[in-house]
């Protein structure tokens, strides 16, 4: 199931960047992108907007590297825990950052990494907990720098 | 691409939940809006005496120089392997262990 979502958002790639190439304006479809990323993560079901923080700047000076941390309210039991965090981009050229995969020995949900932000948007996370269920949360940044440089 | 850096304690107490900070050296060329060949990670994995702990699959939003900090829970004396994989099947591995103490 993760192999062909992972399978599918990397053929997806290639297809955004041909596009980018050839057609100026196909940064118009970015939006269909996202759409389809957050369909994949959520398989029908309805995501829950409480328990998941993401802690952003919301001004970063350099869209290359944007910190971000995310923490789900979790026991991080073997019953209950958070299973993946998804990071999505609503307006780069490719909406997908990356995926966390988590286990209850990590004992605390909680991550940290560097994004890059193409310019100023909303980012999206989503975590998939144990149970099933879905959260989901967003903030928006605003980018002085573009980040999409390579 | 150097040595990646892993930040972790080397002794916990049993029971404790600690802090991992990790760090590599790596361009993450995308490919998307430059002439470059496309240069990226693709996974990294963490397992705990053997058992999968934290991975993180990376896709262009991802970084240069990919960093990451998360937690693990010390129940026992623990070896750690951090596993970088780039696309094109390389791996840069870095091995820490956590003594009860």
């Amino acid at each position: 199931m993760q192999m062909d979502r992972r399978t599918l958002m990397k053929g997806a790639t290639a297809v955004v960047t041909l596009s980018l190439v050839t057609i100026p304006a196909a940064r118009a479809e970015t939006g269909a992108g996202v759409d389809a990323s957050v369909e994949g993560i959520l398989n029908g079901r309805t995501p829950s907007e409480t328990g998941l923080t993401l802690d952003m700047p919301s001004v970063a000076d350099n869209g290359a590297q944007v910190p971000l941390t995310i923490t789900v309210d979790s026991p991080m039991t073997d019953d209950d825990h958070v299973t993946a965090i998804h990071i999505i981009a609503t307006d780069n050229p490719v909406p997908e950052i990356g995926t966390f995969h988590l286990t209850p020995r990590s004992g605390k949900a909680e991550v940290f990494t560097r994004i890059r932000a193409a310019d100023s948007q909303q980012i999206l996370v989503f975590a998939e907990l144990s149970g099933g269920d879905v959260l989901q949360a967003a903030a928006e940044v605003i980018v002085s720098i573009g980040g999409c440089t390579t | 691409m150097s040595t990646p850096r892993v930040l972790i304690p080397d002794t916990a107490a049993a029971g404790e939940v600690i802090q991992i900070r990790t760090l590599i050296d790596h361009p993450m060329i995308t490919a998307v809006s430059s002439d470059l060949p496309r240069d990226m990670l693709d996974r990294f994995e963490v397992t705990m005496n053997g058992e999968p702990l934290f991975a993180y699959d990376f896709y262009n939003g991802s970084a240069e120089n990919p960093t990451f900090t998360f937690f693990a829970r010390i129940d026992a004396a623990a070896d750690f392997v951090f596993v970088w994989t780039h696309e094109d099947g390389e791996t840069f591995t870095v091995e820490r262990s956590v003594a009860i103490g």
